[in-house]
């Protein structure tokens, strides 16, 4: 079945709404308006004003509340507009949600889903182009979900709301007009990285955004006598060594794609494994294709620029391959 | 500022029922004590915030609660977790660190839990439990159970942002929250003066609809009067309910402080106001309660207490194998 991003993310939504009447949905504009990226337009209608909840532009409150309703035995999904806006309410998310279980001896559980757009692209200047999934990435206690196609947009909410710990999850702006075929069954699996491209000359290893534009750099290269191998890691926390290692293993040469700023950021987590547990399946040394470390600008060329593009993932591929 | 005389007037209790309030007091009192030497002795580490002074704030305030409600409270909690019910011996070996505390050592003075009693903690984020207590309370509503959910704070905690968004999102939502602001004047060094421009807190939660009442938080009786009047109306479910304790504390706002902000005569001043000798006095002029009755609840207060030490001192290390252990579910 053919579907878009946006529509998988949905269907899953209101199939989480009707199996269980402890979830809930709340977040800003996520009902009268359909949500700002018009994920969850006409579930209101369906399910009611106290399942599909607006908030107040209170960010800190309404996941402080979420980590609260999860506590006393709600499955609450809380979506925060954009990455952006969620450093609003970082206090809740590191100061509560992810160390609860662990700071009263395992007594609490925070079953509790976050959902957030991520990501630049569309021309909307530095504030709203953030990409800070590492920063979640970082923090024990919780998992965070970067999922990149239809069919884990569709799946990974189920395996999210089925886990007893929070759970955050990244969505990429630019993901939700994409459109692709929806597998019967999907997977629900949020455990591991999936090979989204076999190959076997250099591992191109990406997540979320930048999932289509590594794909297409791996179509590039082809065309050129290379056979890329692209991994999506899917969760990037807990990191799937065991798929990175393979793949590097595999093709001995790998280059990492993140959207992030280089300093600090996933990618550099990712190589640092590398070097732990594979240095020595490796031919040539990591390389790494992040964001420029400036602000993303508005004005369309610059940003283009500043972020991870195909012709860049193919030349740091020709790098390595001198 | 001239303080108000201390608390005086007929105790409006039954004898057994005020010996009670007395009792838990002195245990809160003695218990903080003997943690403070311990502290000296090195026996209780990093943070320890005592509560001596606002003593009955806590207890008045609990016992208007029913055993089925939520607290979500600071970190300035030792008093209410155990009137709520957790035992003196796990509080101590929490704070000692052992893995017979509460939290298994893993919390210490400030992250005092307990499912079993619903008692979510033992924040130490200033604010950081008003938006939890918001959620247990939808949580509440949604599920259709009739609970309410206390949340203590200090008048610190005003000026964070937070208190704003919960407020305003309990009164939206018309959710069952008791929020008890304790105000014993100072955020660790800053007066209310000098960091609120608007300092009658109680028109902050009525900007927001909330109902609300201030209490004199040195006098037990007002104290439990105005909760139990307040948690009515929530339980009823007429929404969200602010109570103002005006108290003071009387050691420094933690063991690291040198309590250099305050003058000493404010201090004393505040403590013939103190809630433990007014509550009793007025309970002795009354004929409710006899020196030597003092003295006996007293020792046996002193008991519990030094059983408690013991069984902290008895108690094990978690074994650092278990160190990440409940990061996530097993």
């Amino acid at each position: 079945m053919k579907t878009s991003y946006r529509e998988a993310m949905r269907a899953a939504l209101r199939e989480a709404l009707a199996a269980d009447p402890r979830v809930f949905l709340m977040g800003e504009d996520v009902g009268k308006y359909g949500g700002s990226y018009a994920v969850s337009k006409g579930l209101l209608e369906e399910f009611g004003p106290e399942r599909i909840r607006d908030t107040p532009l209170s960010e800190l409150a309404f996941v402080g509340a979420g980590i609260g309703a999860a506590l006393g035995g709600m499955h609450p999904i809380v979506e925060v507009m954009t990455v952006n806006f969620s450093l609003l309410a970082l206090d809740q998310i590191v100061n509560t949600a992810s160390l609860y279980r662990h700071m009263s001896g395992g007594q609490f559980s925070v079953p509790l889903v976050i959902r957030m757009a991520t990501g630049a692209g569309r021309q909307i200047a530095a504030q709203h182009s953030h990409s800070l999934e590492n920063w979640y990435a970082h923090v024990p206690g919780l998992k965070v979900l970067t999922p990149a196609t239809v069919e884990d947009a569709r799946g990974m909410l189920a395996s999210a709301l089925a886990d007893p710990d929070p759970v955050v999850i990244f969505e990429h702006a630019q993901l939700y007009n994409v459109e692709g075929e929806l597998p019967e069954p999907w997977t629900t699996d949020m455990k591991k990285a999936s090979v989204r491209r076999q190959g076997k000359d250099v591992s191109l290893i990406t997540y979320g955004g930048s999932l289509p534009k590594t794909l297409k750099a791996a179509e590039m290269l082809a065309r050129e006598g290379i056979d890329a191998e692209v991994v999506d890691l899917r969760v990037l926390r807990p990191l799937d060594d065991a798929t990175i290692m393979a793949s590097v293993a595999k093709c001995r040469r790998a280059v990492i794609i993140d959207e992030g700023w280089k300093t600090g950021s996933l990618a550099a987590e990712v190589m640092a494994r590398i070097v732990e547990q594979a240095f020595y399946e490796l031919d040539a040394p990591l390389a790494r294709v992040c964001s420029e470390e400036v602000p993303v600008p508005y004005a369309k060329h610059m940003e283009e620029a500043a972020l991870p593009q195909p012709a860049k993932i193919v030349a740091a591929v020709k790098g390595l391959l001198g | 500022m001239t303080l108000a005389p201390p608390p005086s007037g007929p105790v409006p209790w039954e004898r057994e029922f005020a010996l009670g309030m007395v009792r838990d007091m002195l245990r809160i009192r003695r218990m903080e004590e003997r943690a403070a030497e311990l502290y000296g002795e090195q026996k209780i580490r990093g943070f320890l915030h005592l509560y001596i002074g606002e003593e009955a704030v806590a207890v008045g305030a609990l016992h208007a609660l029913a055993p089925e409600d939520n607290i979500v409270a600071t970190y300035r909690e030792h008093g209410h977790a155990l009137v709520r019910g957790m035992p003196m011996r796990t509080i101590m070996a929490e704070m000692y660190g052992k893995r017979e505390g509460c939290s298994r050592g893993r919390g210490g003075s400030m992250h005092l839990f307990d499912a079993k009693r619903r008692l979510y903690g033992g924040n130490a984020i200033v604010g950081g439990g008003l938006p939890l207590a918001v959620g247990l309370a939808l949580a509440d509503k949604l599920q259709g159970v009739r609970r309410v959910t206390a949340c203590f704070f200090g008048e610190g905690a005003m000026a964070e942002g937070v208190f704003h968004e919960s407020m305003n999102l309990a009164a939206l939502w018309q959710v069952p929250v008791l929020f008890c602001c304790e105000n014993n004047l100072y955020a660790m060094g800053t007066a209310l003066a000098r960091s609120e421009s608007q300092t009658d807190l109680c028109v902050k939660a009525a900007a927001y609809k909330v109902p609300t009442l201030k209490a004199d938080g040195q006098d037990v009786v007002a104290v439990h009067e105005a909760a139990k009047e307040a948690q009515q109306q929530v339980r009823a479910g007429e929404g969200p309910f602010f109570v103002e304790f005006q108290t003071y504390r009387y050691r420094a706002h933690s063991m690291f402080d040198p309590d250099l902000y305050r003058d000493r005569k404010e201090i004393e001043e505040w403590k013939t106001r103190g809630p433990l000798h007014s509550f009793t006095a007025r309970l002795k002029a009354e004929g409710k309660l006899s020196e030597e009755q003092f003295l006996a609840l007293d020792a046996e207060v002193a008991k519990e207490v030094e059983d408690a030490v013991a069984y902290a001192e008895a108690g094990s290390w978690e074994p650092v194998e278990d160190l990440t252990r409940d990061v996530y579910a097993p």
